[in-house]
């Protein structure tokens, strides 16, 4: 990673998110053209897009996208992995080159599975992970799940959707995310989605409560080096989701949760649940204003903060459920919903593949 | 030992008492309020006349009389200047060769070493991140002090998740500020008395400090967290039982390394009774616990309290910050501290030498940012809060602690001040006019304590409403989201060495 990128930059952003809940897979097309629709809500210092269910012919080895900066750094990383992983096959990312789309780094990509394993497999890619991204200097893993991977860059999305050759390939949920940072940003690796395992976030916001999400992530040895808001969410969404294994319906009650005046207004066992979730959890409560959305595997949530200080939109038609900045970029690939509602303050809205979708009436409201 | 008579004293009044004769009315106010007797009326001339010397710069006087006839200037001295032999230098030669002792004061450290709350500058929101309005959305300040689990177990599969988790106790306080240590003996029943009623009325807890507590405050307990220190001073299974919390006093940021002391002076029948020792003695504690000779013993005397307590409270180690204190408080943490106090070099005292008082113990500052790193690069800050005390005199200063990793502040000279006192730092002779520190009853009942509490109440009020500002201006509905979030300070006119061991980054510097 580039030194010159350890710092946090505030930004705005357009997010959106398309998940079948049959599990039936769509290009990349109509995810760029849904995001195209918020041009304006981007700068053009940053576009990416994540794709669940790309990788049919590896669907049980961990996709890992790896950003080069430097020549050295790939002999450096590729030791690393082939050390630790069996790779079953690896191959630069294929794209294409348009005028839009300049200065772009080596992009490859590897599907693996760690060789020895003293934790779980996720515990010991998510080491390799972070000593890949901390330890070499111009090689960062930009996307680690199964089955899934993250394509971004420097650039409008809907360019580097393009750049990507997106409409190539096959995926159930899609999610995008188009940044408008306040300060230029010459780093790839720096746009959305921030992933790790199969999570993938984008985030329109800013965190006001970064420092001690930071700090609080550290007593579980997540070091965050990236200096991104995004980063942190991530990290928080995998610990509280995955090794905590908290309900994805009730990430809310951690992230955004309800405000003490409401709890005490609860009776049992609401009451205690959400006490006992603000007093054990406070680190990871996030502050600052934000709209997420979370991919993850055979699913997607949307959440905002805890007075809705951003836009997020839910909607539905048939079986596909989307998220939005904007209920525009919904309508342009979708112009007939059958529901489509704004998210509330530290409402999770939630759909997995195998669901059956009820017009918003699955959604979990963290507010009970 | 009897006094040797000697010659007139060469110690020079600290005071001039400067009286408008014009303004004076005789009417000698002045005379009934002042305890050190330096107003003398003088029926003849119907004239008042002050003896300088005995003047302690209390303001009193200043403030009840009645034609604001009255002023009490430091008196300047007409030594040849010398950088090295200060005027306080010289008074103290002067006492300690005309007395043989031990020179005492009150109140906490006044010497002038850096404060470095005033160097810390606090942030705000502008474009990017919309600040909140605390008057139109809810700012939270609700904090609970225990030890924290670090993870809950939940059994996702029934109707409404249950957690399995048996969580810690904890105290709940409505805002992260408790009214600190200041025992029944050091303080007036009065003042006591205020400061209880305050705590309750707030939501928050004061603390017993290690005189016992008097009957009268039992119905109280809830909001109590009583001290065991080295002299064990009325301690005993009700009083324990009571409490909202116990704490263990090892240290004192105004006396670190030695005990307390409560002078003969103030030790009242009342007191004597709740200190269970006799009446016009001395109380000095014991410099250590004397069954706390090392970190394990510490953890059986921590753990012979929650037996007597069933578990059911909090345990916190009051302990002064001293130069390795990130491993003392790391310590105290693994021997089952559920909440770690932390008291400053500029933290009160009743008494103390002042010899101790000025060149003992560090900043909280420094110790609390230190602190709170160590402890987290431990992976053990959720094991206990941390409460900070020593100097905190506004909110500006309790938002700068919490954002420094700071759970709670402990406030004790402010309460103080709050209460009336003016700071002139004779705690110690037990003739407070301000009714604080004293125990004559011709002074306490100069402490109204339904006007004691409603000031400690207004005090809360304010700052809670100032605290809610500044966090809605960085963007911030919870006090959990600031607390150790140091990107929210910023250190102006610091070394890079201090800004380095506080963990923040210096003004001009972006994220």
């Amino acid at each position: 990673m580039r030194e010159d990128q350890l710092y946090r930059i505030p930004s705005g952003c357009a997010v959106v998110g398309i998940l079948n809940q049959d599990g039936f897979r769509i290009s990349g097309e109509g995810i760029i053209r849904s995001i195209a629709v918020m041009h304006d809500r981007s700068n053009g210092l940053g576009g990416g897009f994540a794709g669940y269910g790309i990788y049919p012919d590896f669907p049980d080895l961990y996709a890992f996208h790896i950003l080069y900066d430097d020549r050295q750094a790939v002999i450096t990383t590729e030791d690393i992995i082939q050390n630790l992983c069996e790779v079953e096959h690896s191959e630069v990312i294929p794209f294409r080159e348009i005028k839009e789309v300049q200065n772009y780094p080596y992009f490859k990509r590897y599907f693996l599975f760690p060789k020895g394993k003293i934790f779980s497999e996720d515990d010991e890619v998510v080491k390799l992970v972070m000593k890949i991204n901390s330890s070499i200097s111009g090689a960062y893993v930009i996307s680690s799940g199964k089955n899934m991977g993250i394509f971004k860059g420097v650039g409008y999305p809907e360019d580097i959707g393009r750049f990507f050759r997106l409409e190539e390939y096959q995926a159930y949920c899609w999610i995008s995310h188009g940044r408008f940072p306040t300060n230029s940003v010459g780093w790839w690796g720096g746009a959305h989605p921030f992933g790790l395992l199969s999570w993938s976030v984008v985030h329109n916001g800013e965190i006001s409560s970064y420092g001690i999400n930071r700090r609080y992530l550290q007593n579980f040895d997540y070091h965050c080096n990236l200096q991104t808001d995004t980063e942190v969410i991530t990290y928080l969404v995998d610990l509280l989701g995955r090794k905590h294994q908290i309900r994805i319906s009730f990430l809310g009650s951690v992230l955004a949760s309800p405000f003490w005046h409401e709890i005490d207004l609860m009776s049992e066992p609401e009451k205690t649940f959400y006490r006992s979730l603000r007093m054990i959890y406070g680190g990871a409560l996030l502050n600052g204003p934000f709209s997420i959305i979370v991919g993850f595997d055979k699913g997607m949530f949307g959440l905002v903060d805890r007075i809705k200080l951003r836009p997020m939109i839910a909607a539905w038609k048939d079986s596909t459920f989307y998220l939005s900045s904007e209920e525009s970029a919904i309508r342009e690939i979708a112009p007939d919903l059958d529901e489509i509602r704004p998210l509330q303050a530290g409402e999770v809205v939630s759909g997995q593949v195998g669901e059956k979708i009820s017009y918003g009436k699955k959604c979990f409201v963290s507010r009970v | 030992m009897k006094k040797l008579a000697m010659a007139k004293s060469v110690l020079f009044p600290e005071f001039k008492v400067i009286r408008d004769t014009d303004r004076c009315i005789a009417c000698q106010v002045c005379v009934r309020q002042c305890a050190n007797d330096v107003h003398h009326y003088d029926q003849d001339d119907d004239t008042v006349s002050c003896q300088d010397e005995r003047c302690v710069g209390c303001q009193r006087c200043v403030t009840l009389c009645p034609t604001n006839a009255l002023e009490v200037k430091k008196r300047e001295v007409g030594f040849h200047p010398n950088a090295n032999w200060s005027v306080q230098h010289i008074r103290n030669l002067y006492k300690q060769s005309e007395t043989g002792g031990v020179l005492l004061s009150g109140m906490g450290c006044d010497q002038p070493y850096r404060i470095y709350w005033d160097h810390l500058l606090l942030n705000a929101s502008q474009i990017t991140n919309p600040s909140i309005d605390p008057l139109r959305e809810p700012i939270e300040l609700k904090t609970f002090l225990g030890a924290k689990e670090e993870m809950l177990d939940i059994d996702w599969n029934q109707d409404f998740p249950v957690i399995k988790t048996q969580l810690a106790p904890q105290l709940e306080l409505n805002l992260p500020i408790l009214f600190s240590a200041m025992s029944y003996g050091s303080i007036s029943y009065n003042a006591f008395h205020s400061i209880v009623e305050a705590a309750r009325e707030v939501g928050t807890h004061c603390n017993s400090g290690e005189g016992g507590l008097h009957p009268d405050f039992y119905p109280y307990g809830k909001n109590i967290i009583v001290q065991v220190a080295s002299g064990r001073f009325g301690v005993h299974r009700d009083y324990l039982q009571v409490a909202g919390a116990v704490e263990i006093k090892i240290g004192q940021g105004a006396k670190p390394g030695i005990g307390g002391h409560l002078p003969g002076e103030k030790v009242s029948l009342e007191i004597s009774q709740t200190r269970k020792i006799p009446e016009g003695s001395d109380a000095i504690s014991p410099a250590p616990h004397h069954d706390i000779y090392s970190i394990e013993d510490l953890q059986r005397l921590i753990f012979a309290i929650k037996e007597s307590i069933s578990y059911e409270k909090p345990v916190s180690v009051k302990i002064a910050a001293v130069h390795n204190i990130a491993a003392i408080a790391s310590g105290a943490i693994r021997a089952g501290a559920d909440i770690v106090a932390i008291d400053g070099i500029r933290g009160g005292t009743g008494a103390a030498p002042q010899v101790i008082r000025d060149n003992v113990g560090i900043p909280i500052e420094l110790a609390l940012a230190q602190v709170d790193e160590r402890l987290r690069q431990e992976g053990i800050r959720h094991r206990a809060s941390l409460v900070i005390a020593g100097g905190i005199r506004s909110s500006a200063d309790v938002i700068k602690a919490i954002a420094l990793g700071a759970d709670a502040v402990y406030i004790g000279t402010a309460t103080l001040v709050a209460l009336g006192c003016h700071l002139c730092q004779k705690c110690y002779t037990g003739k407070c006019n301000w009714g604080i520190a004293t125990q004559d009853p011709y002074l306490t009942k100069r402490l109204n304590p339904s006007i004691g509490k409603r000031r400690l109440v207004n005090l809360m009020r304010a700052w809670a409403f100032e605290i809610k500002e500044m966090l809605g201006g960085m963007g911030v509905n919870s006090i959990q989201s600031l607390r150790g979030n140091k990107e929210h300070l910023r250190t102006v006119g610091l070394t890079r060495e201090e800004s380095q061991i506080l963990g923040v980054k210096p003004a001009g510097e972006g994220w």
